[in-house]
């Protein structure tokens, strides 16, 4: 099983993700560069977190049109899985991976701390390891993390099961109030609509240390090798 | 006849003027002058300073790497280097705060990378001005913000640091950054040039505009018109430095470079000079072949730019289309400007002919040296007495919201500090562990500093600063192992200031003496002074410790209802604490008095020592040095920490607030389950350690029996509140 992570200059959780495939699969993740053209035959592909080109434009704006973004648009097509953490996140949003934005947190501020999730769906390959209304705790990192839809989308998101996370306390009661960063309706990550492109601020690939705390990510890494096996 | 002299000496004084004419045997022309001006700078050259700091210790048989080079080197085992330094960028900071301090952390990101290390971590030690004060709102939003927004982006987790706030830094902050990297023993890189002909190569960002005179700005006072040497901070540009930070990396996987330094203060002057000097060579650079931002730029602008992100490298020949194509895949500039000669001589051409031509070592290491004048600080009056307050729980909770002890969540919740998923203990613990990735080992890592002990008596502020460095060390179970200095004063021309560096070196060097903890980098920010008025002294240290075993570590969070906490560490006289310069005295009675508390150097490494090896034995796992505002604010800090409770008895012969909020150094409180307590104790005795059993782990309420009893979320309201309700404030 062929995991590959998109390295773009300015990525910087890189190396982290690649720590989390490996511990889970037991094998080094291909790290593929911005510039290639070509995707090698891989059963996952990961747009991971850091600042793709100083993010000086648009957060991601930039990587969404780099040359290796073609093939991964094409590869999701074709039902390739694709996890989007953080940058990545804003960088598939900005290629069209999954619909919204993400702006500045309400805030203002960059974020770094663990925050409680509601897990809002297991109906996918990425959170069939975790029971719907379940919370866990994953560290954020972000400045802009803010997700936002307009209101028909909202509904198709939620009549599809597409909401795969929401900001919540530690009980899972979804409120303003553990609303981090202002997203709409508390979305802290969501699905395409085959279902097999995840979308996240929240990084679960800080969370499958034991030594670092609490591994609540390991049943995401967990459940995508599963799918792939 | 009268000498005549330039109308603009660029801050030489008339001295250096002479000499430097002496040097070059006639008249030096405006781009040498420049060059003179910025290489004898109080920031370049060291000039008041150097005859002090030498006297520091600086070996141990675990240092590879001392002072004067880019940044420290210690072994940490397993063919494995730490290498750190800590650096001021003071002046910039206070005119363009984001600016200032964000650039601040990329000159000491590079500091670090230069030589080979893989930074894995950011420190940084902070000083504003008094919170009333109109500007002080703004700079520590935009301090914060820059160094988060650097630090962030190039993917460096910031990890840890400290803040003061007085009103003697109103005019001048200070921020001083501190970068920690790992690298193989095998794979250090210096900056000493050599082999003729070798190619000289600038890689990294174009030159511009921006910083040119930063290190003359630096190296003075500010007046009311200090805001307009905004033109002289630089601009910074994280995305840059992290694709720097990964081409250097890659190519030093390689073989070809011969020396490396980075363009920090003073640019293209100093890293060549420095580079040259060292290696006891000349330098021809062509100008014109400097990668430039912009069209008309002169040799002298080249020259005197510190535009941030560049560096300089001497590569083996023939060899250059490695490292080019290295860089080019990170699209990074890289042009050869030059080679070395055996001239001794510093040739600068621009488009073919000598723009300037200088001599390298007669001005590199001629560089002034000045035995300044210096009075002693007179010792501080004596404490009068100090009343008891009426209400303990209210001076709990003011101590525990004042600016000084409130909780810096709100700083460093915008710092990423888990990026590179080696964060073992997060912000707000005595010491930051940072694991050496895929290992079991980790580093420990603190900055400290009491500014209030080293101004009312320097040689026991100095040796605070360093023993409680080594005491956060300890307290996480780490052996301590080297630190670096960050040495903050005023203007050395007055004798009182130089009184003031010459105490805190001299308790500094008795407290690395004692501890075998030696210097291994620094820098020196003198001139922090507006209109007159000097800054507290603050030299901040910064302490690197390793952790050889993950398992064995402590933090300060209250773990187990039912354990007992033991102090251990003497107070200066059994009746009652240290109250003098306390954080008491002044938050609760409003008054900065007194002897600061002394620092024993021999009890303090015979407690210190004890309190690790229990750690390291597996025995204790709860552990807080005893610092700001004594032993109530160290049980509060460990029973929010771990949302647990805890009930303290005082001695009955005992003025119980100086006993509560006495600031005796060398202590520690130590929570440990019962059935440990009575070997702990017998261990203790055995090795002629103070441990006394002061109370129990328990309850959802924070109690000194007879005084206080506040609630976990009503102290958790205090000390949480004052700083996010500070910044959230109207400005």
């Amino acid at each position: 099983m062929t995991t590959a992570v998109i390295v773009f200059p300015g990525s910087n959780r890189d190396r982290d993700m690649c720590l989390a495939l490996e511990r889970a699969t037991g094998q080094k993740p291909l790290r593929i560069w911005h510039q290639d053209t070509a995707l090698p035959k891989a059963d996952l592909l990961v747009l991971p977190g850091g600042f793709s080109y100083g993010d000086y434009l648009r957060c991601g704006a930039m990587a969404a049109h780099s040359p290796i973004m073609r093939e991964v648009k094409a590869a999701a097509a074709r039902g390739v899985p694709v996890l989007a953490v953080c940058n990545g996140f804003q960088i598939a949003t900005e290629a069209g991976l999954l619909p919204g934005a993400l702006i500045t947190n309400s805030g203002l501020k960059f974020i770094c701390r663990n925050v409680s999730l509601r897990v809002e769906t297991s109906n996918s390959r990425f959170t069939r390891g975790y029971n719907a209304g379940q919370v866990v705790s994953y560290p954020v990192a972000h400045n802009d993390g803010n997700y936002v839809v307009n209101a028909d989308t909202l509904k198709r998101l939620e009549d599809q099961d597409r909401v795969a996370f929401r900001y919540s306390d530690d009980a899972g009661v979804v409120t303003p109030e553990t609303n981090l960063n202002g997203s709409t309706a508390n979305i802290a990550g969501v699905l395409n609509e085959a279902r097999n492109v995840l979308g996240m601020m929240p990084h679960p690939e800080n969370a499958t240390d034991p030594q670092l705390g609490r591994p609540d990510g390991g049943p995401l890494f967990a459940a995508m090798l599963e799918a792939m096996a | 006849m009268t000498k005549q002299y330039p109308n603009d000496l660029m801050g030489l004084s008339h001295e250096e003027y002479d000499m430097a004419v002496g040097i070059m045997g006639r008249t030096p022309n405006h781009l040498e002058l420049g060059i003179f001006s910025v290489m004898w700078s109080e920031h370049c050259s060291y000039k008041s300073s150097k005859k002090w700091l030498k006297t520091l210790p600086t070996k141990a048989p675990w240092v590879i790497c001392g002072p004067g080079e880019n940044a420290g080197v210690i072994d940490i085992g397993d063919g494995q280097a730490a290498i750190f330094k800590m650096e001021s960028h003071n002046h910039p900071s206070f005119i363009e705060p984001y600016q200032g301090a964000a650039t601040g952390v990329g000159g000491i990101l590079r500091d670090v990378f230069t030589m080979g290390a893989r930074p894995v971590a950011n420190m940084n030690a902070l000083r504003f001005g008094s919170p009333d004060h109109p500007k002080t709102r703004h700079l520590v939003a935009g301090v914060v913000r820059g160094i988060g927004g650097y630090g962030n982006c190039v993917g460096v987790p910031t990890v840890g640091g400290e803040v003061n706030f007085h009103p003697s830094y109103n005019g001048n902050i200070l921020v001083n950054a501190m970068t920690v990297g790992v690298a193989r023993t095998d794979k250090i890189f210096y900056s000493a040039a050599a082999g003729i002909g070798n190619s000289v190569v600038y890689v990294g960002s174009k030159t511009g505009r921006d910083g040119i005179h930063g290190a003359t700005m630096a190296s003075a006072e500010f007046t009311d018109d200090s805001e307009e040497k905004r033109p002289t901070v630089q601009v910074g540009d994280p995305f840059t430095e992290k694709l720097l930070i990964e081409a250097c990396l890659e190519l030093m996987e390689t073989d070809v470079i011969v020396a490396i330094q980075d363009m920090g203060a003073a640019g293209l002057t100093s890293s060549s000079f420095e580079m040259a000097s060292k290696g006891g060579m000349g330098i021809e650079l062509e100008l014109d072949r400097v990668p430039m931002r912009e069209t008309g730029m002169t040799p002298y602008e080249l020259m005197l730019s510190e535009s941030q992100e560049r560096m300089l490298m001497i590569l083996k020949p023939g060899e250059e289309h490695v490292a080019e194509a290295i860089f080019r895949k990170w699209e990074l500039d890289f042009a050869i400007i030059g080679r070395l000669t055996d001239t001794g001589r510093m040739v600068l051409k621009w488009n073919g002919e000598v723009a300037g031509d200088l001599p390298i070592d007669p001005l590199a290491l001629a560089a002034p040296e000045y035995d300044r004048p210096w009075v002693p600080t007179p010792p501080p009056a004596p404490l009068g007495d100090v009343p008891a307050p009426k209400d303990y729980a209210a001076a709990l909770k003011t101590l525990m919201s004042c600016p000084d002890v409130a909780s810096r969540r709100w700083i460093w919740e915008q710092y990423d500090h888990l990026v590179m998923n080696d964060t073992m203990q997060r912000p707000g613990g005595d010491a930051a562990v940072v694991r050496v990735a895929d290992m079991k080992k980790a580093l420990a890592i603190t900055t400290d500093c009491t500014p209030r002990y080293c101004y009312a008596d320097p040689v026991q502020g100095g040796r605070q600063a360093v023993a409680e460095t080594w005491r956060n060390l300890n307290s996480v179970g780490a052996r301590p192992l080297a630190i670096t200095d960050n040495m903050n004063f005023g203007n050395p021309q007055r004798p009182e200031i130089m009184g003031q560096f010459v105490g805190c070196i001299q308790g500094m060097a008795e407290a690395c003496r004692a501890l075998d903890y030696p210097v291994v980098s620094g820098n020196v920010s003198l001139y922090n002074e507006t209109n007159g008025k000097g800054i507290l002294p603050t030299p901040a240290i910064g302490g690197v410790g390793l952790l050889d075993d993950l398992d064995h570590m402590a933090t300060v969070a209250l773990k187990r209802a039912g354990d007992v906490l033991i102090l251990i560490g003497a107070v200066e006289n059994h009746h009652g604490g240290h109250l003098g310069q306390s954080l008491y005295l002044r938050e609760v009675l409003g008054r900065e008095e007194g002897p600061p508390p002394p620092v024993v150097l021999a009890a303090e490494r015979r407690d210190g020592d004890f309190v690790r090896e229990q750690i390291r034995a597996g025995r204790v796992d709860t552990c807080h040095d005893l610092s700001d505002g004594g032993l109530a604010i160290a049980v509060a800090e460990m029973a929010l920490g771990g949302n647990l409770g805890a009930t303290i008895q005082v001695p009955a012969d005992t003025p119980a607030h100086a006993w509560l909020f006495g600031e005796d150094q060398g202590r520690y409180l130590l929570a440990v389950p019962e059935q440990a307590e009575a070997a702990i104790l017998i261990d203790a005795r055995k090795a002629d350690v103070p441990a006394i059993v002061i109370g129990t782990v328990g309850g959802n309420d924070l109690t000194a029996t007879g005084y206080y009893t506040i609630s976990l979320p009503e102290l958790r309201h205090a000390h949480e509140d004052w700083l996010p309700a500070y910044m959230a404030a109207p400005r």
